[in-house]
């Protein structure tokens, strides 16, 4: 594959203005096999994230990022297949002795999932949980550690904490549930926390609440967050960047203003431009593009868009690079969309243009 | 019974639905009732979308139950083409059904896995009577075409053999079979990625304009609820607060709890590239076992009063088309969002 070249070079977010980084990943691949099939999971993905930074990764189901992000907590089944490198704060992660490995998760990478209901012990009362995972990163008493609970319980704002401490998980609701899930994650004073589709499956409202305490989370405590989400909207709200992946490979990177306001490959374009929006009118029809994401078990040559993109042309055949095409903005393509600051008279409806558009609406003030 | 789609009145005629559920109470006390539906009331004509959007437990799919009849509701009226489902018997009831189905959120569940995609359209077909083999097979080929699955590529497939996009486009083929007048969409989409979720909602615009459909369309996602509907129902905690023309209740909602939702979504306009970051109102969801007095919304309402705890707001009219359950409508405060969406 030759689009590996530039993927071994400095990953995106390193340059001119680049902070720490706490996390470096380059050219990650992990493969299963499966009955005989080879699933290509994740395809030479490279980003760095600075320390208390929010990176968000956004694609669609299947895309590689929960396999991306289950690698760095050494969390894949035996059957995974893992090369590239991923660096936190030097130390090599891939590859690492379990026993060591261990060490780390939880006290310097800790991750919060989908589903609250399955991160918790339905048996155990919520206190004992936390407790229990505080122990686990220190040598406090059984006393210390309570308190120490409670206090996180009252970080992540969980109402009534001291009465909450001995109830069951079915006590709680779906948000609070959620909030005891971030306060047992938060128990090793983790410099990176890991969210995967932490709010998919709450309310809008709660999903707001509980997006306003990681921020919260994030600013107090310097911590640093992998936001994992399907959905735009909350990275561009959340982020400071934001990796697009698509078939396990990142196919765009930028600041979150940058990447929404210049978006410039045409598989972030196409999913900007179905997003449902409330700016838009009623009965809209959504611009779309045919075909779905392609098999990781037969993956198409070259660019793996190319089947379902408006723009691709014999050149797509070739995978297109990974590269800084413009300061802090990466992209892999051979045909991106033209910046729309540049050319505004474009026409909107042009194939391989500017799905990303939304159909104008009649919305005045 | 006949049933005429040329009647005069509406296609829908809901009053005063309430559906109770019995419960075990905090600490396993028996007796407690959920109060899921509460006294609701909508109408919808023929070829009409309504959008239903509310929060999860807010009663959405229990209301949809509740109108075909699945089970029936514990008292209220539910007249669909002229005729009160509610005094109907078994075989009357199966009748009407054919004129309203439903499309749900699990693509693979609704749909047995060893059946080929041909039999699973053609069911609905045998089911109600349509004899000739050769006839059934002409309109599940042109129901295939009609929801942009090739009867010659997908006919034999099963299931698991398709996209989840792929099975919901079955699921929609089997649901307008039978040529009804009202689809019940509960969270017909949620399972989808975005650009297949595209390609689904321009289908079922495409059926409404072609076949004249209505929908009932349930979701928890207010701007998706917003690019299907024609009208939208905001359900909170099994009553409906606001009712309105969907341009319109987002440009200005009247109901507080209507505006919380609106100010909780995270967004980003792709034309701008500005970005819009929620401010969530404070607090939880009060329990439908024991929803507060008077209005249920008022212990999170940044507007409640004292008249909001020992009164019940009725759903009112205060502009035409625009109805609110709400003792302080923000009718003066709807600049802001009006600023927020230009
Ligand atoms: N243990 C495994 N064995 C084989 N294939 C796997 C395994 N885990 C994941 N995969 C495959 O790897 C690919 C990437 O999966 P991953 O879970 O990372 O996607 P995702 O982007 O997180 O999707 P979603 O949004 O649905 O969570 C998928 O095709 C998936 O089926
Ligand atoms: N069969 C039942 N028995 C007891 N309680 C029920 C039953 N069905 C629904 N409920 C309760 O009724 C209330 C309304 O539920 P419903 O499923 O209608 O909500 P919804 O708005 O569809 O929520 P969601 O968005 O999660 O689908 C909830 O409190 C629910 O727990
Ligand atoms: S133009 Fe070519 S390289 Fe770019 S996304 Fe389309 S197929 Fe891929
Ligand atoms: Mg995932
Ligand atoms: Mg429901």
């Amino acid at each position: 594959m030759s689009g590996e070249r530039a993927d071994t070079l400095a990953p995106p977010g390193s340059g001119r203005d680049a902070g720490r980084a706490l996390l470096e990943v380059r050219d990650l691949r992990v493969r299963f096999s499966r009955g005989g099939r080879r699933v290509h999971a994740v395809n030479g993905l490279s980003y760095r994230l600075n320390a208390g930074e929010i990176l968000a990764i956004i694609g669609e189901s299947g895309s590689g990022k929960s396999v991306s992000a289950r690698t760095l907590m050494g969390l894949l089944p035996p059957s995974a297949q893992v090369s590239g490198s991923a660096r936190f704060e030097g130390t090599e992660l891939l590859g690492m002795p379990e026993r060591e490995m261990r060490g780390w998760r939880g006290a310097e990478i800790a991750m919060v999932f989908q589903d609250p209901a399955r991160s918790l012990n339905p048996t155990m009362r919520i206190g004992a949980q936390i407790t229990e995972a505080i122990r686990a990163h220190s040598d406090m008493s059984r006393k210390q550690a309570a308190a120490r609970a409670v206090e996180l319980l009252k970080l992540v704002h969980l109402p009534a904490a001291e009465r909450r401490f001995y109830e069951y998980p079915h006590q709680l609701s779906g948000g609070m549930r959620q909030r005891v899930v971030i306060a047992i994650a938060l128990a090793g004073e983790p410099r990176l926390l890991i969210a995967d589709e932490a709010t998919t499956a709450l309310d809008v409202t709660t999903q707001a609440q509980i997006m306003e305490l990681l921020l919260e989370l994030q600013q107090r405590l310097g911590m640093a967050i992998i936001l994992i989400s399907h959905d735009l909207g909350l990275a561009a709200s959340y982020a400071k960047n934001v990796v697009v992946m698509y078939a396990g490979r990142a196919v765009e990177y930028a600041s979150a203003e940058e990447l929404f306001a210049h978006v410039r490959m045409p598989y972030t374009q196409a999913l900007l431009g179905a997003i449902p929006l409330l700016e838009r009118e009623p009965h809209a029809l959504l611009p779309v593009i045919p075909g779905q994401p392609p098999d990781p078990a037969a993956l198409p040559a070259g660019c793996p868009f190319r089947p379902r993109c408006a723009a691709a042309t014999d050149a797509c055949l070739e995978p297109p690079p990974f590269e800084e095409h413009e300061p802090g903005h990466w992209w892999a393509c051979w045909h991106p969309a033209k910046d729309p600051a540049e050319d505004p008279a474009r026409d909107p409806g042009e194939p391989g243009g500017a799905h990303a558009r939304p159909v104008k609406d009649g919305v005045q003030g | 019974m006949i049933m005429t789609r040329e009647a005069g009145g509406p296609l829908l005629d809901v009053r005063d639905v309430v559906q109770e559920f019995a419960v075990r109470g905090p600490g396993g006390v028996k007796g407690a009732k959920v109060h899921a539906v509460s006294n609701v009331s909508f109408e919808m004509r023929a070829g009409e979308t309504l959008g239903v959007v509310g929060e999860t437990g807010s009663g959405k799919s229990t209301l949809a139950r509740s109108v075909i009849q699945a089970p029936r509701p514990k008292s209220g009226v539910v007249s669909f083409l002229g005729t009160d489902l509610m005094t109907l018997g078994r075989r009357a009831l199966t009748e009407a059904r054919r004129h309203m189905q439903m499309v749900y959120q699990d693509p693979f569940g609704s749909l047995n896995p060893r059946w080929r995609i041909t039999e699973l359209v053609e069911e609905p077909l045998r089911g109600y009577g349509v004899r000739s083999a050769t006839q059934r097979r002409a309109r599940v080929a042109e129901l295939l075409d009609l929801v942009g699955l090739d009867p010659s590529v997908y006919g034999g497939r099963r299931p698991h053999e398709l996209s989840g996009g792929q099975c919901q486009r079955v699921a929609i083929a089997r649901a307008i079979a039978l040529n009804p007048a009202l689809i019940v969409c509960d969270e017909a989409v949620a399972s989808l990625d975005v650009l297949i979720q595209a390609q689904v909602l321009n289908l079922f615009e495409r059926l409404r304009t072609e076949l004249g459909l209505s929908y009932l369309f349930i979701s928890h996602d207010l701007a998706l609820v917003k690019q299907v509907s024609d009208r939208v129902a905001v359900m909170h905690l099994g009553r409906l607060v606001e009712v309105g023309p969907a341009g319109e209740l987002y440009r200005r909602p009247l109901h507080p709890y209507t505006s919380a939702l609106l100010d909780s979504i995270p967004g980003l306009d792709p034309v701008t590239g500005r970005v819009r970051r929620p401010s969530p109102p404070a607090g939880e969801p009060p329990s439908p076992i024991n929803p507060p007095s008077g209005c249920r919304f008022r212990t999170r309402c940044p507007l409640a009063r004292e008249r909001c705890a020992q009164e019940s707001p009725e759903l009112r009219e205060p502009f035409p088309g625009h109805q609110v359950a709400c003792h302080f409508p923000l009718a003066s405060a709807s600049e802001d969002h009006e600023k927020r969406l230009t």
